[in-house]
Formats: structure tokens, sequence, C-alpha cells
């Protein structure tokens, strides 16, 4: 193997991110369902014939799904290996959701396929979309008192959905028999794999151009350089062993709050994340799998070093010891829902709690850190049908030491953007009464934490009943060093006028409701960055009158006294 | 179906574009057998006027004597991506004044827990009145006037100049906006009243109310300027209407354009895509890309069939969305001033950090110290020293090659020219790749365009880019430089409509959607007749968005005619359905969710074969030969003959490697490429294999 001049390093680097970013654009234009095509809730890449381990992956991928798939491609090629899976051949794609098998939710759907060159696999392309329905006890998926995984939906190991390019009608058979709103679901499942054949053909073209043993070896030193890159940026990084500690409010069955307790030790080049001290596993659907956990680290760290392209190698330097015996390392039958749209953010926000010591200039205080995820399903007695509509909403983000925390902020392991009010009102029988910045959420610091979000919903015909998957109920986003920590979440539900609030706060599921109930949410402010009574009284000032605070908080939060 | 409108246009047409660093102008003399003036000279961004006028004086035709002048400005653009608008108040439904700083929760990046927006209109100047609106239209709650006076008063006394009022729900059921609208008018007599559904018709109340705040914050900066403009004019003995360009790529008369200002917001880039799809029609290609790559971006269209893609969803920055039809422009972010670097895994990157105009390139003297992409050129001899523009202090070629080797080459182990290769072919493949994303977006392939180069440095790098695209031809129009300013001269009048359907194809209703689209033509050419302007002809473009039921994605279907059955809109929509997605879904219904028309007030075709003087042409191509120096391609030197573009023959055919250069634009023509120039001096270059 002669060594790569750099040319040819960065160049076949672009081309390879270049693949990826093309499947993500191809699924996502092609799927069917909202949530691929606009919430772009999907992800897409390359991974080692050998391991899985992960090659490139597309830069507007969901950031949950940053190291998730290396994890079910390296599965499925040990299962291979053991013979618990057919053997592939050209033209087979197979399709996964299994959570213990390098997952995350039943919901996020998992395609591999094998690439061949010369009669043997070269790589895996895989890509993973979050499917609107996939079965289960609740539309959608997100079940707050599930107890076990079957509850949540149908489960699928590792099966040849295409076989030698064509789609197997059985497997498809029993799919759609298993999910709402089937009939649609043909065309996520066209698109999804259309995105894998367009970079097969990409692909084929780089190697065609390039050699494939130039870039057999490109691949192997782009690797060891990425893992260089990564290191360099923790090598800046003073030794020593930081701490943190993070809480979901609870399972959604036992009220108590779950830790997650994190010790981050930095030597030399390497960061090491110790998550001994976390709760057990728990009744409840929040719990997470390990390919969740370890994704969650990776993703928290990209969000730190966003310059440091997403590789196997980008992650050789983070060692996360195996949390083996807590929530975070889940094993069949515990549910699992909650854990990539809120666990993962519990433990992102772990790591930047810890982090923000060691690098206070590139880490933020504690963003909302949630989904907001509020389903309500009901009856339109005006339309004669059922409906299922989901609200996602933001919250605020974290002061950092250049500037406040942003206002509405999308979740920390997505992109999506909430729906319109307007497009809500049009499609489900509600009426939203207000939906507007929530005064007074945002942690006090120097830079102040983001404000979070006020809404209320209120049922105009028929009956409905609501559900929550929500967090940071019990405790706000955490401030740091000094900042205050931002606004809890609140829900509120008013039946014949009399409010009801959850019992754990921030989940609870099937809350009958009928015309004229309301449901009212204030999601979370982000934390404080630094301390309150340093931060510019101009700045203060100008707060108030914007209306972001009270002068009673200019006074009593900053240590300001406004006219 | 085409209706004939008497033609009675200018003979002395001037073209006048304001771009960030130059305005330009050119114009093209119809009582002179279409002789072609053209005046480069500085943008003045205090005053655009100034700019203009010393280029009316730089062109050295008498003032008075131009029958039109059409204007491209940047004024409003500026005022929104530098905040320096009116102070501008707002009112909305009661519990709504947060929508437009809200958004739709999102960040500025995947990566990265950071962001800071600030919103066109601060919120202690957005009020909250009693009103309601249901998604059906059905009015809830009335307006409560007397709240709404009081809040327009406030506003007043706050010192606002301009006002928003930004009901929900007023696409369905505007009564309450066109309510209040009047009781605004009566109480603070002011044009600068904006009502959200007058901008954008269409559910969404972030994007609608985002719109119409431009809009009203933008609409007295706008009128300043057009009023300044006109005095300037007038001062100089031109005492006719002029016309300025809108985002849609048609113009409208100064008159008339401050009611939507906020279509003139992305005006910039689209007047140099119609000017494209002009000058490539003429040309023969009627499928085009366009590359206009200039200091600090580059922007790119897709033209097919002679007609630039369209788009209502265009956000010109992070949270900033402005949903009027647009020429659907993409800006990357790679340009001359790109800034190269060695990152920590010891690779080449191209950006995202530039030089901008300053300090700019290092070659510019004027400070800047970091390698970028036009100091490459440089190096590689792509680019003359002698013939930079915009160069403070002069730097020698050979201080930026010690630049390249020292911060590039060293620790890649390359000297300072192989370190300039390297960073010109990872910024053409940074740039291919996105010319590929935005084309694959749209779900064409690359291979079946050509690639229309513009701007200063599109030239320079289109025949590389073409071959890594698989682009068969390369097209340079004749004055690449003053692109903008041609799509000034060439552009149609143009209003566009949108109206909300929403229905289910099998259960539509084919005489509201005739009734509809007819009330479309009707308005549009009304307006047009209203222009000073006559057009030679009165076009109509129908199109339809539309979707699968279930789906929340829209796809433009044109429509040929007012009149259609439901059978023929369903093939129709799944027709354009496959082409664009290669997916067919017979399974599922299809929804029509707006109609769109625009009409489009042709005016008379404009001589381009005068671009570059016919008397100035060379009678052999070793006459137009000015040097030949070595110029670097694909790691090694080749001598290359350098011509003087405007010299050139016309018959001539050129094989690479060869240099065009012109007074603002340099064009690079690589080993194994051909090129041949055509009748309006277009050079056209069959780029050679990979």
């Amino acid at each position: 193997m002669t060594s790569l001049d750099a040319i040819t390093l960065s160049v076949i680097q672009a081309a390879l991110q270049q693949v990826c970013d093309e499947m993500d654009l191809t699924f996502s234009r092609a799927a069917f369902s909202p949530v691929i095509a606009e919430a772009n809730d999907r992800s897409d890449g390359i991974y080692s014939a050998v391991d899985g381990a992960l090659i490139a992956q597309g830069a507007g991928g969901l950031p949950v799904f940053v190291g998730v798939m290396q994890y079910s491609t390296k599965t499925l090629i040990e299962m291979i290996r053991d013979g618990r899976c057919l053997p592939p051949e050209p033209g087979d794609i197979y399709i996964v959701n299994d959570p213990y098998l390098g997952g995350t939710h039943l919901m996020d759907v998992r395609f591999v396929m094998p690439v061949y060159r010369g009669g043997e696999i070269f790589c895996w392309l895989s890509n993973t979309g979050h499917w609107p329905d996939i079965g289960g006890a609740v539309p959608g998926g997100f079940s707050a008192s599930a107890t076990a995984v079957e509850q949540e939906g149908l489960r699928l190991p590792p099966v040849k959905l295409f076989k030698k390019g064509g789609l197997d009608p059985e497997i498809y058979a029993i799919i759609c028999s298993n999910i709402r709103i089937a009939d649609q679901r043909i065309g996520d499942i066209k698109a999804q794999a259309a995105a894998l054949l367009v970079g097969q053909d990409r692909l084929f073209e780089i190697l065609d151009r390039y050699g494939d043993e130039t870039v057999v070896s490109a691949i192997a030193e782009l690797r060891k350089r990425a893992a260089e890159q990564m290191a360099a940026h923790i090598s800046t990084i003073e030794d020593g062993v930081y701490c943190s500690k993070a809480y979901v409010d609870s399972d959604g069955v036992v009220d108590v709050p779950l830790v997650i307790s994190l010790a981050v030790e930095k030597q030399g080049r390497t960061l090491t994340f110790d998550f001994a001290g976390s709760s057990p596993p728990c009744a409840g659907p929040m719990n997470s799998v390990l390919a969740t956990t370890l994704s969650s680290v990776y993703l928290a760290m990209r969000h730190i070093f966003p310059e440091v392209p997403i590789s196997a190698g980008a992650f050789e330097p983070l060692i996360v010891k195996r949390p083996e015996g807590t929530f975070l390392d889940a094993k069949y039958p515990r549910p699992v829902s909650g854990c990539a749209a809120e666990v993962s953010q519990r433990i992102a926000e772990a790591v930047f709690a810890a982090m923000v010591r060691a690098l206070p200039e590139k880490v933020t205080a504690a963003p909302a850190g949630s989904s907001g995820n509020f389903a309500l399903g009901g009856h339109d007695p005006s339309r004669g049908r059922d409906y299922v509509m989901y609200q996602i909403s933001g919250g605020g983000y974290g002061g950092n030491s250049s500037h406040d925390g942003l206002t509405n902020g999308c979740s920390t392991i997505g992109i999506s953007k909430s729906p319109p009010v307007e497009v809500m009102e049009q499609a489900y029988p509600v009426l939203y009464r207000h939906y507007a910045l929530r005064e007074g959420s945002g942690g006090a610091g120097k830079r102040r934490g983001g404000f979070g979000l006020a809404y209320e919903v209120e049922i105009l015909r028929g009956e409905a009943r609501a559900s929550f998957v929500m967090d940071h109920g019990r405790f706000g986003p955490q401030g740091v060093l000094g900042g205050a920590d931002g606004a809890v979440n609140t829900v509120t539900v008013f039946r014949n006028g009399e409010p009801h609030v959850p019992t754990h706060l921030s989940k609870e599921q099937d809350i009958p409701l009928q015309a004229g109930d309301r449901v009212r949410v204030r999601t979370p402010g982000g934390g404080g960055y630094g301390d309150p009574r340093q931060r510019d009284p101009e700045l203060v000032r100008r707060d108030v009158r914007l209306g972001y605070y009270t002068a009673e908080q200019a006074r009593d939060l900053f240590g300001v006294a406004v006219d | 179906m085409v209706e004939n409108v008497r033609a009675r246009t200018g003979a002395v047409v001037a073209g006048i574009d304001v771009g960030g660093t130059f305005t330009d102008l050119i114009l093209i003399d119809g009582g002179d057998g279409g002789k072609v003036r053209i005046a480069k000279t500085p943008t003045t961004p205090e005053n655009q006027a100034f700019g203009v006028v010393s280029a009316l004086k730089e062109a050295g035709f008498p003032v008075d004597g131009i029958d039109l002048i059409v204007h491209g400005t940047t004024t409003t653009t500026n005022a929104v991506l530098e905040r320096r608008l009116a102070r501008t108040g707002m009112i909305t439904t009661r519990g709504f004044r947060d929508i437009i700083e809200l958004g739709r929760r999102t960040r500025p990046q995947p990566y990265g827990m950071t962001g800071v927006f600030v919103p066109v209109v601060p919120r202690d100047l957005r009020l909250e009145v009693s009103e309601r609106i249901e998604a059906g239209g059905v009015v809830r709650t009335p307006l409560d006037e007397a709240e709404f006076r009081a809040a327009v008063s406030a506003l007043k006394e706050a010192g606002c100049e301009s006002l928003v009022i930004h009901f929900l729900h007023s696409y369905a059921n505007p009564i309450h906006e066109k309510r209040a609208a009047e009781i605004a008018a009566e109480c603070w007599p002011n044009d600068h009243i904006t009502a959200g559904h007058t901008l954008l018709s269409e559910a969404r109340e972030f994007e609608r109310g985002v719109t119409a705040s431009v809009n009203a914050a933008v609409q007295p900066i706008l009128k300043r300027y057009i009023e300044r403009l006109r005095s300037e004019l007038e001062g100089r003995g031109y005492v006719r209407d002029f016309l300025i360009m809108n985002g849609n790529g048609g113009m409208i008369s100064a008159r008339f354009v401050t009611r939507e200002s906020a279509k003139t917001v992305m005006s910039g880039p689209a007047s140099g895509v119609i000017a494209a799809a002009y000058t490539g029609k003429r040309a023969g290609y009627r499928n085009l890309v366009t590359y206009d790559m200039g200091g600090t971006s580059t922007d790119v269209a897709l033209i097919r069939n002679a007609q630039p893609a369209v788009s209502n969803e265009i956000e010109i920055e992070y949270a900033m969305p402005i949903h009027v039809p647009m020429v659907d422009v993409h800006t990357v972010g790679a340009g001359g001033g790109s800034i190269a670097r060695i990152d920590a895994a010891g690779l080449i990157r191209i950006g995202p950090e530039s030089a901008g105009a300053n300090p700019g390139p290092i070659c510019y003297g004027r400070g800047g110290r970091e390698p970028t992409i036009t100091d490459a050129n440089l190096v590689l001899g792509r680019l003359n020293p002698q013939k930079l523009l915009a160069v403070d202090h002069p730097v020698t070629v050979e201080a930026v090659r010690a630049i390249f080797a020292d911060r590039i080459g060293q620790p890649v182990g390359l000297d300072g020219v192989e370190a300039a290769g390297a960073v010109l072919r990872l910024a053409n493949l940074k740039m291919a790749g996105a010319i590929r994303m935005v084309s694959v977006a749209k779900g064409h392939d690359p291979r079946d365009f050509a690639l229309f180069a513009f701007g200063g440095a599109g030239p320079l790098h289109a025949t590389a880019l073409a071959r890594e695209l698989g682009l068969p031809k390369v097209l340079v129009p004749a004055r690449p430089g003053i692109t903008n300013a041609l799509g000034c001269v060439v552009a149609d009048l143009r209003h566009d409509f949108v109206n909300t359907i929403n229905q289910p194809v099998m259960a539509l209703d084919t005489a509201r959607v005739r009734s509809v689209l007819e009330g479309h033509r009707a308005e549009g050419s009304a307006l047009i007749a209203k222009e000073a302007v006559r057009p030679e002809t009165i076009r109509f473009v129908h199109s339809a968005d539309m979707q699968f039921v279930g789906q929340t994605h829209l796809l433009n279907v044109p429509l040929l005619s007012t009149e259609m059955d439901r059978e023929t809109l369903q093939a129709l929509f799944e027709k354009a359905y496959f082409a664009r997605f290669k997916v067919e879904l017979p399974e599922i219904r299809a929804n029509l969710v707006n109609l769109n028309t625009s009409v489009i007030g042709v005016r008379p075709e404009v001589d381009l074969s005068r671009l570059i003087d016919p008397a100035g042409r060379a009678t052999s191509l070793e006459a137009a030969r000015r040097e030949t120096r070595p110029v670097w391609y694909d790691g090694k030197w080749h001598d290359t003959p350098v011509y003087d573009r405007e010299r050139l023959p016309l018959d001539a055919i050129l094989d690479g490697p060869a240099i065009l250069e012109q007074m603002d634009a340099t064009t690079v023509i690589e080993p194994g490429d051909r090129a041949v120039s055509d009748a309006d001096g277009n050079i056209v270059i069959e780029v050679g294999k990979a």
C-alpha cells in the first residue's frame, strides 16, 4: 500500500461525503411521509465491509443517528457470519428495526445493502428513516406507559425486504398488516431503497475513477487522520476528571427521577466516558439501548467540535465504558420508545455539563433538550373520521461564552421544524389560544438562556385523548459557571375548566378530553451562562423593554434597577 | 393563448445593475443599429444613486436621450441583511405576536448549539388585538376596532414609519386584515401599511408574517431610494418613468414597485439568470445550469426550456423566509475569497471562512495574508497579475506563491505551485458538488444541461467544473462581467399570482379553477396596462402546486389551459411526479393545493450581436493574441496563448489550452477542450474528457 498524498485523500474524502449527501437528498425528496420529506428524520451512510465501521455519513442526517448505523451494520455482519441471518446476495436489502441489535426506538427503520465489487462485498450502505407508525399500543409509537417492547410495535430482526433487486411481497405484507396507515408506507420504502441505489451508482463512479485499491487505502488513512484530528482537539483540554449529573423526570411508569451520572476522564489524547452510578434499567420506556447511548455521546461531542467530520475514526479517541446494569444499556424486553427522543438529550446534557468545565469557550449551558412530543388522538364528528395530531416543540438554548441562548431552538438530537399553527388548525379540530414566547423562562446569566415556548390548544369538536412524552418537568436545563437553570417544562390540562397536572409532570398517556377542554404547555428555557450580576445592565434593560423579564426579575435575578 | 398589444418601446434602453462592488451599465442604442455601450463604476453603498449616475456619465450617452432605464438595486437586500430597516410596528391576533420571533424551532446549523436571531420587528413594537378567524375562514371573534385604533396610535407614537397587520388565517378570509388596513389608513395616512394576506395568500403564519414584515420594513427605504434616483435622473434630463427589477425576474414600474418591496430583495441574482436564459435561447441552448462566481459566494440556478426555475420558498438567511415567487437561485459558500487551510487532520479545506472584499485575497494588497481561490488562480498563471481589478497595493506573484508554499504546501509536502493546484482542484470539487446537489434536488441529471458561466470568476473555473460534472458544454457570454445589467435590458414585465384551493382532485370544482385562473389573467393584464412601457404581447403561464394526499411537500405542475377535467389534472400530476421522484404511486390520490399564474408582458427582442463591437474584431486569431504564458493544468505547466476576447475573429475556433481576457473576466480553456465563437459573441466550449 503506497502512502497517499494529501490531495488524493482530500478529494476522496469530499467525494465520499458527496455520495452520502446525495443519498440523504434522494431519500428526503422521494419520501412520502412528512417526517422524512420535511423533517429530515433520516440519515444515510457508508460502512466498512469488515466490521461495519462508519466510513462517511450525510451532513444533513438527523444528529441522533450519528453513530447508530455502524452498530446495526456490525451486528448484521456478525449475524450473517454466525448463520443467524441469511447470507447476502447482490441486489438484497435487509430491513431491521430491532433496538437491541444496534438501534434506537422501533420507529427508526434501517435498510442495509451490500455493495459488491468483483464478487466480494466492498462496503455496506445503510440508511434510517423514522416511520410515522410501527404498530404498538399508540399511534406514532411513543407510549408513555409501555412496560415491554412488544407494546411499542412491530420488531423486525434483519430480514431481506428486497431479494436480488425485487421487493419480497411476503415480508412486505407482514409489515403492512402490523402498522397503521400502511397504504402510504410503500412510498417511503421505495424512497429508502432508491437512496441506497443512488449511493451505489455514485460510489461505483468514484471507484472506477480512482481505483478500488486507492479508495480502500484512502478510507483507512482517513480513518486514522480523523482519529488524530479528534485527538488533537481533545489534547487542548487540561488532564483531569470532569463530572456531571443529569436527570430524566421519570420513566413514565414509576414516578422517581432517573439519574445519569457521568465522569469524563481526559488523559493525554483520549476522553473516557463513565456512566457508573446511573440508575438501573427502568420499568417504563425511558431506557436507552447501547447504540443510542454511544451515539448520544458522539453527537454531543460533534456539537462541541462541529468541524470534525463524522466517521468511525473520529469516535476512536472517545472511549465509552459500557454502562452495564444501568438504564443506558437496556436489554430485551425493556421498553425503549423514549431513548432517541428524550434520554439521548439527557445524555448529551450530561456531556455538555461535564465538558463546559473543560472547554468553557466552546460549550453552552444546557439547552431545553426535549422533543416536546404531544400527541392528540380523537374523532372529528364534522368530518366523520379519526385523527392523530402530533405537536412537537422547541425550547430555549443555553447561554454561551459569547451570546445569549437562542429562543425556541430545535431539540439537541433533531433538525426538524415544528408545524405551523395554521396547518394544525386546518387538519385537526383544534384551536390554538396562544403560541408565544415564554417570558422569564431563560435562565439568568451573564449570557442568559434562550426562551421557551408557551402554547395552549383547545379541542373544538368531538372527544380526544392526549399523551405527552416530554422532559425537564422536575429540573430545569442546567445553568453553568454561576448561571441559573432555565424554567422547567409544564403541562396543564383543563377538563371542564378544572386544571389537571400529570403525576409524572412531563409524561402521561391517554388523558380523555372533550370539546372545550384545553391543553397548556410551557417548554423549558435554556440554562444561563456565568454570573447574572455580570450581565451588561444595558442588556438587562433591553430585555425588560422587550418584555422578556419583568422589572422585578431584573432586580432580583440580575441586580439591575429598571424604572 | 396570446393577446396582441401594440408595441411601442424605446429605441435607446439602458440596464443598470448595482452589485456589491461594481455598478454595471449596458446601453443598447436601437437608433444606431444596436450599438452597445458599457460602463463599470464602483458601487456607492450609502446612496446607490450616485454610482448609477456615474455609470451613466461614464457611458457617455446623453441621459435625456435615453428612452428607457431598467434598474436592478440591492438597496433592500442590504437593508435586510444588515438590519438597517425602517422602524416598523406590527399588530397581530391576540396570543400570536411572537410568531416572527419564534420561527419554526430551528437552529442555524445541524451541529453547534448556538445561534443568534434578530427579528425584523422588535418585540416592543408588536401589539395584539382581539380578533380570530378559524381555519375554515369563519369569524370566531370579531375585530375589536377600538382596540385596533389604540394599537395603531401607540405604534405611531412610538415613532414607527410603517405597519404590518398580521392575523391568523387571513389567507382563508381576509375580512379582518382588510378592515384593519382601512382603519389604519384613516388614523395614520401612510403609504407603508402591509396586510399579511396581500403579498402571500397561503397558510403558514411564520413565513407569511416574515414576508409581510420584511415588506413593510424595507418600503420606506426603497421609496426614499427611488425618489433620490428619480430626482438625480430628472436633474440630468431623464423625465420618463423607469423600471425596477423584481426577484421573479420581471420588471415593474418604479411608481408601483414599493407596494411590494419584498419582491425586490432577491432581484440581483435573478437578473443574471434572466440574461442567461435569454442569451442561451438565442444561442440554441435552452437547458442551462447558471454559474455566477463572485468574491464571497457563488450563485447557481437551473433553466429548463429557456425558463428559469422559480420558487416561492426562498430563505434569504437563517430564519428569514421571503415567500413570494422568486427566481430559484442557490448560493453556495465558495467564492474567489474563500480561504484554503490545512486542518487538524492534515487535509486541505476550502472555506467556509472567506477573506470577503476586505481584506480580500492576498493579491488585492489590502492586507490579506490567507491564501484564497483567487490567489491560487494567480499563482497558476490563470489570472493575469497586470489585469486584476480592485487592487490597492500590488503584491508580486512570487510573494503569493511563497504564502501558498508556507501555509498549504509545507505541512503536506508540496511546493507553492502544487499547493495552489491542489487548492484549485478541491475548490472545483466543492463547487461541482454543490451544483450537483442543486440539480439532483430538482430531480435532474446535470449532464442534460450546459453550464452558463458568468460573473468575474465563473469563466475561470467553468470548464474544470463541467468536466467534473460530466456536462458536455460550457457557454460563456460575450460580457460575463455585466450579465446582471444585461438581464435588466432583456427582462419582461411580470406579475405573479397564487391562490390556495386545497381540495382533492377527484372532488375539485373545475369551474372554480377556471374562474380563479381567469381572475389572475384579468388582474395581471390590468396591471400591465398601467405601465408606461407597452409590451409586444402578453403571455400567461399557469401551474398548479399539487401533492399526494398525506404529503406535505408540493410539486409544481404546469397547466396548458384554464380549462381541464379532473382526470387530466390527475394524469398531469402523476407524470410530473414520476419525472421528478422516479416513483409511481397509482394507489394514492392527488390534492390540488395552489393555483398559480404568471402574467408576462413580453418586450421586443433585443439584438445581442453587438455586445462585442464587430468593428474591433481582428481578422485572424494570431492578430488577437496578446502573449503566451505558462499556465498550470493538472500537475504541469503548459505554454498557453492568451487572446484579447474582444478582438477574436467571429468564426474563431480555439483548441485548449487557451486563455481569453477581457476587461472584467478571464475565460480558461483547458487542454483537450475546444472553443467556438458564435454570432452573439458567445464562446461555446466543448469540454474534453477527464
